[in-house]
């Protein structure tokens, strides 16, 4: 590659539509390394498109979403899985864990599909649990845990195998947290949320989807979403 | 710098616990669908175990019996009539340079009962015949009770009865007498049950010149038992007939027992195969079952399906994890079922008394097929879960 560094996102006009309904339209927002932005807005304003349009798991019917570097739009469905398994990591509201599977196996799952040897990613895991302050859980299986400690297991899988979290061997890595507090209580929600600022400390790239305005105000910038818009961007980059 | 997008190749180890994880959560349903295909398979392999283990014995009581005894008997003559061998037919057959040994019966037209008030009518299916002494070292037949006839009791109104004659007599040891051709006689022995010769198990036994003298007997042998060398059978079996009958040679049948036990075996293979239908339909239905399972596994999945293709599953690893879920079923059933059926031929066989052997292409045969099952089964739901996009799979609750 060129000696200048992509951005993690970059969206050039992007448009997203499902059978004439327009969920998307003209989003244009780079997101650069390092950073922690809210993406903020009231349910059916295209946020949950717009995550999956950054996390490559949709494509846009116009437009062009460049994610490190690499347009989305002329990926083949091998490459842009292998994108996602090396770059991008997801938090969902559900989080998502295996029922009746310790969570130490259902984290080191994280770097499963990265062909990482399988010792390797239950001592990755053991690592990235103990740094979410669940050292003493990892045989635990998740209708044992509460749902703050659930969710800091989905969040040590998104992160699984990023020790710097900048541009460490593993590649710069995105984290796309869908509504990561909306199922929980909030101090539980707060944890949740000191973490992915720990994380964006230490040099990763958080995009939070939220609809609570106090989380994406608490964050350094915040884009807003209205009617498949983006309406305001605290960075002044995207806006219209 | 090689290219930094290339998927990475699940290593083998993984693949196999990918496919796994969705069956050790459903322990339940996983053994009902594999049952549908061990019942299959158990049945196939039963069926191949049984009539192998039942060819195994019979060829262990022909290597017991010998397959080198022939028979020789009248046929038909020309004009239709029933034919007679001579009388030297025997001492021919005797000269006959691989011919080991020979015995003759010849068929007396008298009736045998229990005694002397029995109607004339009720002859209990017992045939009279005048043997040769050299007759049961010959055919092999055994002496279950008393001896066989000599010199001296063949001479006389002695008889010597086959197991079913002696049985439907109720005449369980030597002593008893018998009324036979309207005199009683006394039986000397009973033979035990002859598989090769089975007639003699319903017969008579008298001596030759006991039948001549005092029952009416023309002398003609009926029948003429040969035991030939072992490698020279099939030339002995096609020359014997001239040497029986140098008048009219072919009058003369000449049959070979041990292949009649073999024909009777081959008969049994028709209801085998009909019952290795029956477990094809089973094995069919259990690979319905199968199908149907992966079918609803995947709908219930799609959530993981969805996970799986964020953390960053192509589709070919997520088809790929439903078609070895669908073929670790399939295999489960069908390593049970080779079990299963491995057990019922071993119980089989010891109610039989035979030797349990069941063939190892039928075991293989039978874990290939339900690995082929196992394959049709989840390729379809497979490729269903492949095909679902990463954003319906993960909006679905």
């Amino acid at each position: 590659m060129s000696g200048t560094v992509p951005p993690v996102v970059e969206l050039r006009g992007v448009g997203r539509e499902y059978g004439g309904v327009t969920a998307l339209r003209d989003a244009t927002l780079t997101i650069g390394r390092g950073e922690l932005v809210a993406v903020v807005g009231p349910s059916g304003s295209g946020k949950s498109t717009l995550l999956n349009l950054m996390g490559t798991l949709d494509r846009p019917t116009s437009g062009v979403v460049r994610i490190d570097g690499h347009d989305v739009g002329g990926l083949s469905d091998r490459r842009l899985a292998a994108l996602r398994a090396r770059t991008i990591g997801f938090v969902f509201q559900q989080f998502h864990l295996a029922a009746g599977v310790p969570v130490l196996d259902s984290v080191a799952d994280g770097l499963l599909y990265g062909g990482t040897p399988r010792a390797r990613r239950r001592a990755l895991a053991e690592e990235a649990l103990r740094r979410v302050g669940l050292g003493h859980r990892l045989r635990h299986r998740p209708h044992e845990l509460s749902g703050g400690e659930k969710q800091r297991c989905a969040i040590a899988r998104a992160v699984l195998g990023d020790p710097s979290g900048a541009s460490g061997p593993g590649g710069p890595r995105l984290l796309l947290a869908d509504e990561p507090t909306g199922a929980l209580d909030s101090a539980s929600g707060r944890t949740v949320m000191g973490l992915l600022r720990d994380l964006h400390a230490a040099g990763t790239t958080v995009v939070v989807i939220t609809h609570d305005q106090d989380i994406a105000a608490s964050l350094p910038r915040q884009v807003r979403l209205r009617d498949g818009r983006i309406a305001d961007d605290s960075a002044g980059g995207g806006a219209r | 710098m090689n290219d930094p997008l290339r998927a990475a190749r699940l290593r083998p180890g993984d693949a196999v616990r990918v496919g796994a994880s969705g069956l050790r959560t459903r322990p339940v349903r996983v053994f009902l669908s594999a049952l549908g295909i061990a019942i299959g398979i158990a049945a196939m392999i039963a069926v191949v175990g049984i009539s192998t283990s039942g060819r195994e014995d019979l060829d262990r009581r022909l290597d017991a019996l010998g397959t080198n005894l022939l028979t020789v008997a009248p046929g038909q003559s020309f004009t239709g009539g029933t034919s007679h061998l001579p009388d030297e037919a025997e001492e021919m057959i005797a000269r006959v340079g691989p011919v080991e040994s020979v015995g003759a019966t010849g068929r007396v037209e008298v009736s045998v009962y229990r005694n002397d008030h029995v109607p004339e009518p009720e002859t209990s299916g017992i045939g009279g015949y005048a043997a040769r002494l050299g007759l049961p070292e010959t055919v092999g037949a055994g002496i279950a009770e008393g001896a066989w006839l000599n010199e001296a009791t063949g001479a006389y109104p002695s008889v010597v009865l086959g197991a079913d004659a002696a049985a439907g007599l109720g005449v369980h040891e030597p002593g008893a007498l018998v009324w036979l051709g309207g005199r009683w006689c006394v039986v000397v022995g009973i033979l035990r049950p002859a598989p090769l010769t089975p007639e003699l198990d319903s017969s008579a036994l008298v001596g030759w010149a006991f039948a001549e003298e005092e029952l009416g007997f023309d002398g003609h042998p009926t029948t003429v038992y040969a035991r030939a060398d072992e490698a020279a059978v099939p030339e002995v079996r096609d020359v014997l007939a001239a040497p029986a009958n140098p008048a009219a040679p072919n009058e003369v049948k000449v049959s070979r027992p041990s292949d009649a036990l073999a024909a009777q075996e081959a008969a049994d293979e028709a209801l085998g195969g009909l019952l290795l239908g029956l477990g094809a339909v089973a094995l069919l239905v259990g690979g319905v079952g199968v199908a149907n399972t992966m079918v609803i596994s995947v709908l219930e999945r799609r959530s993981e399906i969805g996970l799986r293709r964020a953390l960053g599953a192509t589709r070919g690893q997520v088809r790929d994890q439903f078609l070895i879920e669908s073929l670790l079923l399939s295999a489960l059933g069908g390593a049970g079922g080779v079990l299963a059926g491995i057990a019922v031929t071993a119980g089989y066989a010891a109610t039989q008394g035979w030797p349990a052997l069941v063939p190892a292409w039928a075991m293989a045969g039978g874990l290939g097929a339900t690995l082929v099952i196992g394959g049709l089964a989840g390729f379809y739901p497979a490729l269903r879960a492949a095909r679902l996009a990463p954003t319906e799979a993960l909006t679905a609750v």
